[in-house]
């Protein structure tokens, strides 16, 4: 504390908000395009995303990192961003849910790394 | 001394301006839940691949399409804006803004032929 | 000669409960701007209609207001522009309202003594301080803010939480920690790392959309974001 102030923690949630942003804004759109929309549809090939290609995906050390860093970054981004957003509709917002929607965030992370980490 | 305080209800409606703000905001909903999709991609991978199988015929169903559909386009809202912003963010460098811009957007275009191209 | 209608929010403590909306026909020709549109009024229609003004050049920061739901400076945008109209005149956004057009700002000023608005450190021991443009350069466009408010009455967050420091206080905190003179970085640095400090910021962006001076207040605030990150990262290393 300095002079009474108290320093605010917002650094190490805007660091990973910042991650998952710029993750998301460079390979977002593509990966949405691809997974959601171009394998469904049948415009790509439904090999793409079939099992054993996948499943290989996920064994490598590569995968697991990528995966990992997929789910977990964009939950931190999509988190920081909504908890803000309910601030910004005028919803008091206190640490009870800070702590829920990073919490949730962390929990998702956990919970890739650890299935990851099974396979 | 007497004043008279304006409500802030409805601000972002009063507005074009706010209005696309919360736009760029709102990415961050369909980016968790993204996220989400994936997650339980995953969870599904490390049950074999019937449960897989599930889990990627449910992406092709009519919903689903839809919810990628506005997904990408959110989310292609959001790269769009964070590269436009981002040269705010930055530490005074001899780059013009429209260059730092343009270096994201091409960078955008990198990784996503990158992703289909892997794909 | 044409008129056109502005319908001004006036608000009179001794009176009113709530603000009400007032109509006067404004003859104008189309050198008028909308300072002289209100002093128009003031002159002719009705003499209590209040609100602030003083250079009528758009370097004092008096004559601000929100124009059709836009914060501008009256004395720099002109009627012939909002002909026919109604042109709605209401004070600047997220302050409490005095008196008609006139708010309070005593917040704003607050704020402002809390970043330390000027320069830090003894002077040269011989002489005065040695600047380069480029060392000016660093900091110039920050130190063009005539504290007119636009873009405290642009800003969401401050609106939303007036305790938020606000646009124009984090790009002056930021004019002198860029200025090569100064010496206060890291007296200021409390006021930066707070939640209300540059956490505050969303970069919804419009401050600087709204600026009469070019300040890019956003920029200011956010690459300070940067600074706060590293500071509160690497401060470890520092003890």
């Amino acid at each position: 504390m300095v002079g009474g102030v108290k320093r605010s923690n917002k650094p190490i949630f805007w660091s990973l908000f910042g991650a998952g942003g710029m993750l998301s804004a460079l390979i977002g759109p593509m990966l949405i395009f691809i997974t959601g929309i171009a394998v469904p549809t049948g415009l790509l090939s439904r090999e793409t995303m079939r099992y054993e290609r996948m499943l290989g995906l996920a064994q490598t050390g590569f995968g697991k990192v990528a995966i990992a860093a997929v789910i977990g970054l964009f939950l931190f981004h999509g988190c920081h961003r909504m908890y803000h957003c309910l601030h910004d509709f005028g919803i008091h917002v206190g640490p009870g849910l800070k702590a829920a929607f990073h919490g949730f965030a962390f929990l998702g992370t956990l919970a890739a790394a650890s299935l990851l980490l099974s396979l | 001394m007497k004043t008279y305080k304006r409500p802030m209800t409805g601000w972002w409606r009063r507005n074009p301006f706010y209005l696309w703000y919360m736009l760029r905001e709102a990415s961050c909903v369909v980016i968790t839940v993204y996220a989400l999709i994936l997650l339980v991609g995953l969870a599904r991978l490390t049950q074999g691949e019937v449960r897989y199988e599930d889990w990627l015929e449910r992406l092709a169903r009519p919903w689903a399409i839809a919810f990628h559909a506005l997904a990408f386009a959110l989310v292609a809202y959001h790269s769009w804006t964070w590269f436009k912003i981002m040269p705010k963010t930055l530490p005074r460098i001899p780059v013009p803004d429209a260059a730092i811009v343009a270096g994201g957007v091409a960078a955008i275009g990198v990784c996503s032929a990158l992703l289909w191209w892997a794909a | 000669m044409r008129t056109i209608v502005l319908e001004c929010l006036r608000y009179d403590p001794e009176r009113d409960e709530a603000p009400r909306w007032q109509r006067y026909e404004v003859p104008f020709t189309d050198d008028m701007s909308v300072l002289q549109g209100l002093q128009y009024i003031k002159d002719h229609l009705d003499g209590s209609l209040t609100f602030r003004w003083s250079c009528r050049m758009a370097i004092c920061g008096s004559c601000g207001a929100m124009l059709n739901g836009v914060p501008k400076l009256g004395c720099e945008n002109f009627l012939r522009d909002y002909y026919p109209g109604p042109l709605r005149v209401e004070p600047l956004n997220h302050f409490p309202i005095v008196r008609d057009l006139a708010i309070d700002q005593s917040d704003f000023l607050a704020k402002l003594e809390s970043v330390k608005p000027y320069l830090i450190g003894e002077p040269p021991a011989e002489g005065t301080h040695k600047q380069t443009p480029r060392e000016m350069a660093e900091y110039y466009q920050y130190s063009q803010c005539i504290n007119c408010l636009l873009c405290y009455a642009a800003c969401p967050q401050y609106g939303l939480n007036d305790k938020f420091t606000g646009p124009a206080a984090l790009a002056l905190l930021h004019r002198y920690n860029a200025d090569s003179r100064d010496k206060g970085r890291e007296e200021r640095m409390a006021v930066v790392n707070q939640e209300d400090g540059v956490w505050g910021c969303t970069l919804v962006g419009y401050c600087s959309e709204v600026c009469p001076k070019g300040v890019d207040p956003a920029r200011a605030v956010n690459q300070n974001k940067i600074e706060s990150a590293k500071d509160y990262f690497l401060r470890f290393l520092r003890r």
